[in-house]
């Protein structure tokens, strides 16, 4: 994918570079690093409003009480009510939603780790070793993304869940996820940017082991993107639905399991309520957004364009 | 691996154990990926095929072979199942090309020089953070017939309480716009990347020869994107393909989509096949035909886009 995303781009430049300087100031440059016209601003202005006000309205309405959401024209200030409400969603048994985070953070956070583990060893192996069959199991490897697995495995991992007798256990939440293609394909991109030939060369003369390399030298250099693809991970999964939903119930759920429940059954005429679960739900992703945001922005980016 | 072992039996152990190093080594690299694949993604993939051709359900736990029975009963027979492809289709197309041309425009603005580049970005992400069932819940509500947010708006212009649960097309569009809303900007950050890796001297030469910037956002940007936008195309066919949460919580939290199956995707089909019905056979064969789908709907926009680009 990486190459065949590229190419075009070493398409040859026509016209006359040569009198790049002359002029510069005279003609508008659309492409990058123009300045913004009016209409531009608008577009921009327009998009991110409709984009974050979703998300406004939701601690609005969590705010105040259900009549206000359905007042027209909509509330549109926060109320004051948000404390006393998430105290009663969090302190609801019936809603689970601690039990709901806390599992959720049990699963994300195992499957996370594992998958950034597996695709940094696989993805230096993939990006420095020279290995026969290397190009062909690459092949599978991206192969994997484009093929939607968990359709397509779903009645054989139900019934294996079932045979072990693990419906609404975490284990059988979390193992079908416990690899992904996608973390392979970043990590060995990160590989090959930022770890030198040199490097290996020199400590494999000094005598290292593979597994010493990857260790010494590969691990500490792919830091960043490890935590880029961790970041990605994290989300990811936070927001996983289908798969829990086949082997959790809702005495055992996740938090996405539990804010539906919320919405559909025990709070499903108390809108505020419904919302202040929703918020709830989103929180650690929001934390975690506004922390790393500079790395999940550069993340998407830079997965993207190799 | 550059040097082919000849003098074996002289070997000291120290050398063979580094040979074995550079021989082996890349294997068990690669080893623990392959191995969990094979039992959670392999392995189902091939039994659902198995189970796609047996007769087999909860209540008929001792399976039997019939053949291509299960495919041809959704394909001809149950209708739902029909009408649930052109569910997913419909949706996925007034979904994503609205969404993928607002990107595009998006990240044309983001990629102009502006002040705090970070916080634009973040902001354009920002609905990715909503959880696809935090979306749903939210927007079904904004969607409502009675106090639906979308409904006050236009009751404003003078149009009466739209029930847009109730129409196919209607429903379509609330779907989409969950699926807009939370991928638009992750979208346009894809197509930034691949904006600002474009030859600065393509613009500067087009410039020069006098071309205005919306002719060069249509001569040199969109011709150069043609892969991304490819790229993007694909993962949206995929992911729209398997569309699930959205429209399930759309139709509070049912698996029917709407009275009549007006917005069932074929995901709801498939996962109600199994958890309401216990029918392992038809689910499975649900599954194979929506991956069949999904294969045929990325070869095609693959072509139309590759034909739309061959014009220019």
């Amino acid at each position: 994918m990486s190459t065949a995303l590229k190419q075009p781009q070493a398409r040859p430049a026509a016209g006359a570079p040569k009198r790049r300087n002359r002029g510069r100031h005279l003609v508008s440059i659309g492409g990058a690093a123009g300045t913004p016209s009016l209409l531009t601003k608008i577009t921009l202005g327009v998009v991110i409003a409709l984009s974050i006000f979703p998300l406004y309205w939701m601690i609005v309405i969590a705010s105040r009480t259900s009549r206000d959401a359905i007042s027209f024209p909509p509330a549109l200030l926060p109320g004051g009510n948000l404390g006393e409400h998430v105290e009663r969603a969090l302190s609801d048994p019936q809603a689970n939603l601690l039990l709901g985070l806390q599992n959720s953070f049990i699963i994300t956070g195992t499957v996370t780790v594992s998958v950034v583990l597996i695709s940094t060893l696989a993805g230096f192996a993939f990006a420095k070793l020279q290995f026969k069959g290397s190009r062909l199991l690459m092949g599978v490897v991206l192969a994997t993304m484009m093929v939607p697995l968990q359709h397509l495995g779903l009645v054989p991992l139900y019934l294996l869940m079932v045979e072990l007798g693990w419906l609404d256990t975490l284990q059988a939440a979390i193992l079908p996820f416990l690899v992904n293609g996608f973390g392979i394909f970043l990590m060995r991109q990160y590989t090959i940017q930022s770890v030198p030939d040199e490097l290996i060369e020199a400590a494999r003369m000094d005598g290292a082991s593979t597994i010493g390399i990857w260790w010494r030298i590969v691990l500490p250099a792919l830091r960043p993107g490890m935590v880029v693809l961790g970041l990605l991970t994290f989300m990811l999964n936070w927001n996983e639905f289908l798969w829990p939903f086949m082997v959790l119930s809702n005495n055992n759920p996740t938090i996405q399991l539990a804010i539906r429940q919320i919405s559909i059954g025990l709070y499903s005429t108390d809108l505020s309520m419904v919302f202040t679960g929703t918020l709830i739900s989103i929180i650690p992703i929001t934390v975690i957004f506004i922390v790393f945001g500079r790395q999940i922005v550069s993340g998407i980016m830079e997965g993207s364009n190799k | 691996m550059t040097t082919t072992a000849k003098p074996r039996s002289r070997m000291s152990l120290r050398d063979r154990i580094h040979v074995f190093d550079a021989k082996g080594s890349p294997y068990l690299l690669v080893a623990p990926f392959f191995l969990l694949f094979a039992v959670f993604g392999l392995f189902p993939m091939i039994f659902t095929l198995y189970a796609s051709m047996q007769d087999w359900s909860v209540r008929r736990p001792e399976r039997s072979f019939i053949g291509l029975d299960n495919y041809s009963f959704l394909l001809f027979e149950y209708d739902r199942f029909g009408w649930s492809i052109f569910n997913t289709l419909g949706m996925f197309v007034i979904a994503t090309i609205p969404q993928l041309i607002v990107a595009l425009m998006v990240a044309n603005a983001l990629n102009k020089r502006l002040r705090g580049q970070l916080m634009w970005r973040m902001l354009v992400l920002a609905p990715i953070v909503t959880s696809v069932m935090a979306v749903g819940i939210v927007f079904a509500r904004i969607w409502g017939q009675e106090y639906g947010m979308v409904n006050g708006f236009l009751g404003l212009f003078g149009v009466d309480n739209i029930n847009w649960h109730s129409g196919r097309l209607s429903s379509w569009v609330a779907i989409a716009s969950m699926v807009d809303w939370r991928w638009m900007g992750y979208n346009a950050l894809i197509y930034l990347a691949a904006m600002q890796v474009i030859p600065r001297n393509l613009y500067e030469a087009a410039a020069l020869d006098g071309a205005s910037a919306s002719q060069q956002f249509w001569k040199i940007t969109i011709p150069q994107l043609k892969p991304v936008i490819i790229f993007t195309v694909f993962i949206s066919s995929v992911g729209g393909m398997m569309l699930f949460v959205e429209p399930m919580m759309f139709g509070s939290g049912q698996l029917s989509g709407g009275t009549a199956g007006q917005f069932q995707t074929t995901s709801m089909v498939l996962v109600d096949m199994l958890r309401t019905h216990g029918n392992y056979g038809l689910s499975s064969a649900a599954g194979w035909i929506l991956f069949v789908v999904i294969g045929l709907v990325a070869g095609l926009n693959f072509l139309i886009i590759n034909r739309l680009q061959g014009d220019k």
